[in-house]
């Protein structure tokens, strides 16, 4: 198409545009993406400053106050007037103060878990798909055997050696043990949930951009590249990875639900955050077992859960007909 | 045909392996074991040990296990002294087999239908709510979506049992009425993933040259959708069968929870903790051998689907 230079286009010379600029643009446009955008930067918000948004501490407990409804104030002198402005928990928790900190938690593994899986993914996807058929069919013979095994057990598994793991004295451990018992605690005991999320799901990232890259290596411009003679990691840094980086990351946004998902479905089963630190999975664990008493202590968590939930899966889908508009309605 | 099953069930071989193996070695790399409690005295802890084979070499533990395996005996549980881990995983099995049947036939009957309503109103009204209910399917999952439908129709409202599991021999509405909330809750998901799926699928084909063929000889148009145009959608559907069940299996383990149904879900966590070895290898070649079994069944499904597939 770039060969149909004809004489009233180089007159009118109109400034071309990336393909991420048309993204961002179409992006822009939509204002459904701008309410998911400004839903998650409040989130990511929460999460960095929760102290200074919540009005109490998340174990400030009263029992006076259980189960305090939406609204009511605070019976426990020491609390001064505090109105809980979404009612308390079972212990006579703030369940605003928990909802804001338990923020921190679902947007790191949305980060950590989106961070690694896509790492790993795309550069093991890429090298098997730019390596000869045998090296790839060796490399993603191993994805299928990995993937065939029970996600979730795996993940239980994990989770549970780190929890007997991080009961230990740190005196006691040594050499990996205390690395990973170290890890474990510096990440507030999410390390193996960001571990197993990753391992799980690079999987899938994987052969996407495997799949991808297998149409791209056969097209003019990877040869052009090979017949000026660049490198391999070249080839593949500069000519490939820009092509097939966009499925990915359309990929990647609609995977992150499921890392929240997957981690306030372990905190439910008591696999997750160690109490009391507030994650949404333990709040609404809390809640169902509040939930004849008191159903709105399920009821804030249970929401800003799935409206999270929902916000990366809109963001995802605008993203992916902005990138690539014809796949709108597919 | 026939080559086929025979490949699929020879995967299960490396990943038999690989999975007992990796589960063997973390089982026996957590501390503690199935015997120690602050009342028991150490000396009768390694008796039990003793009597229950844990004191060999690790490699000679997985060997006789894989011995026992192969004459499918699995062993006798260590928390519940003795009894064989059959006796617990298969009536819980059984019952969690139901219930993921349940929640496929749900997924199937609401999102096959609408993602063929919604590829043909193509931009209309019944297509932006079904997508719109889709991504709401998605985004509200199973520990919300379970205890909100237990609170409104079981507890608010009380049209349907919950916190039981009843027997097709309990008479047809209880079996049937216990089974819808579990059901609802861990098939909307899937429905929102295949009415997309269907969705999706069934714009593409409706542009390809043969349907403009068949649109061309005159046929009606409901003969070329259903005939010509609806078969061939169901393709990358079926695909997503063998994962889709796989996410029942799983997902069954926190509905099997919230409602309080006696499946083989509890087994999973609870062994874990209690250092009970025989039953998590149990559970996790049983787990194996589902996925397997259901990506061979989709294999299957396939042929008789797109019969080009038969030749290859």
């Amino acid at each position: 198409m770039t060969t149909v230079a004809t004489a009233p286009v180089l007159a009118n010379p109109r400034r071309s545009r990336t393909l991420w600029q048309d993204t961002t643009r179409r992006l822009a446009r939509d204002p459904l993406v701008i309410i998911c955008l400004l839903y998650l930067t409040a989130l990511l918000i929460m999460a960095f400053i929760p102290a200074r948004l919540a009005p109490l501490s998340y174990e400030q407990t009263s029992f006076s106050d259980k189960l305090a409804s939406p609204g009511t104030i605070a019976q426990d002198p020491k609390l001064g007037g505090h109105r809980y402005l979404l009612g308390s928990d079972r212990l006579g928790r703030d369940i605003l103060s928990r909802l804001i900190y338990g923020a921190r938690i679902s947007i790191l593994v949305a980060l950590m878990g989106a961070g690694i899986s896509f790492v790993i993914g795309v550069s093991y996807g890429l090298v098997a798909g730019y390596s000869s058929p045998k090296v790839d069919n060796l490399m993603m013979r191993l994805v299928d055997v990995i993937y065939a095994y029970p996600a979730l057990i795996l993940i239980i598994l994990l989770q549970v050696f780190l929890t007997t793991l991080s009961q230990q004295d740190l005196a006691e451990t040594h050499g990996v043990q205390r690395l990973i018992v170290r890890l474990d605690q510096d990440s507030g005991g999410l390390f193996f949930i960001f571990v197993a999320i990753g391992a799980v799901n690079w999987l899938n990232m994987a052969r996407l951009t495997r799949g991808q890259t297998l149409h791209y290596r056969q097209q003019e411009f990877v040869q052009a590249a090979r017949v000026v003679g660049a490198s391999r990691w070249a080839i593949m840094g500069r000519h490939l990875l820009p092509n097939v980086i966009g499925p990915c990351i359309v990929a990647e946004t609609l995977a992150i639900p499921g890392y929240i998902y997957t981690e306030a479905f372990l905190s439910f089963i008591g696999l997750g955050v160690q109490p009391p630190t507030p994650s949404w999975g333990s709040m609404i664990s809390d809640g169902y077992g509040a939930l004849r008493l008191a159903p709105h202590v399920i009821f804030f968590p249970a929401l800003a859960l799935s409206l999270t939930m929902l916000a990366f899966n809109f963001l995802g889908d605008a993203l992916r007909d902005a990138l690539d508009p014809k796949l709108r309605n597919r | 045909m026939i080559r086929v099953i025979i490949r699929r069930l020879l995967w299960f071989i490396p990943v038999f392996f690989l999975v007992t193996g990796i589960t063997f070695v973390t089982m026996h790399a957590l501390p503690g074991g199935p015997f120690d409690s602050d009342k028991t005295p150490p000396a009768l802890v390694r008796q039990m040990e003793a009597t229950f084979g844990l004191r060999q070499p690790l490699y000679k533990q997985y060997t006789i296990w894989l011995g026992n395996v192969l004459q499918l005996k699995f062993g006798p549980s260590l928390a519940a002294r003795g009894k064989p881990v059959e006796s617990f995983l298969l009536p819980g099995l059984a019952v969690s087999a139901q219930l993921g049947a349940f929640a496929l036939l749900f997924a199937l009957a609401i999102g096959l239908p609408a993602g063929i309503l919604a590829a043909l109103k193509r931009g209309q009204w019944q297509d932006r709510l079904a997508m719109l209910i889709s991504i709401l399917g998605v985004s509200v999952p199973a520990i919300v979506l379970g205890p909100v439908l237990y609170w409104l129709f079981g507890l608010h409202l009380g049209w349907l049992p919950v916190a039981k599991w009843a027997d097709p021999s309990d008479g047809l509405w209880p079996y049937i009425s216990h089974a819808i909330l579990p059901a609802v809750t861990l098939g909307a998901g899937l429905s929102a993933i295949v009415a997309r799926l269907t969705r999706a699928s069934l714009l593409q084909v409706l542009y390809e040259d043969y349907i403009r063929t068949a649109r061309a000889k005159g046929l009606a148009e409901r003969v070329v959708t259903i005939r010509h145009a609806l078969r061939n959608s169901l393709i990358p559907v079926v695909t997503y069968l063998g994962p889709l069940a796989a996410g029942v299996l799983t997902g069954s383990l926190i509905v099997e929870q919230i409602f309080a149904i006696p499946g083989m879900g509890r087994y999973f966590v609870s062994s874990i903790s209690n250092r009970d070895y025989p039953m998590v290898m149990a559970v996790v070649v049983l787990y194996a051998f589902i996925i397997v079994m259901v990506n061979l069944l989709v294999d299957i499904l396939y042929v008789f689907i797109d019969p080009r597939i038969e030749n290859t």
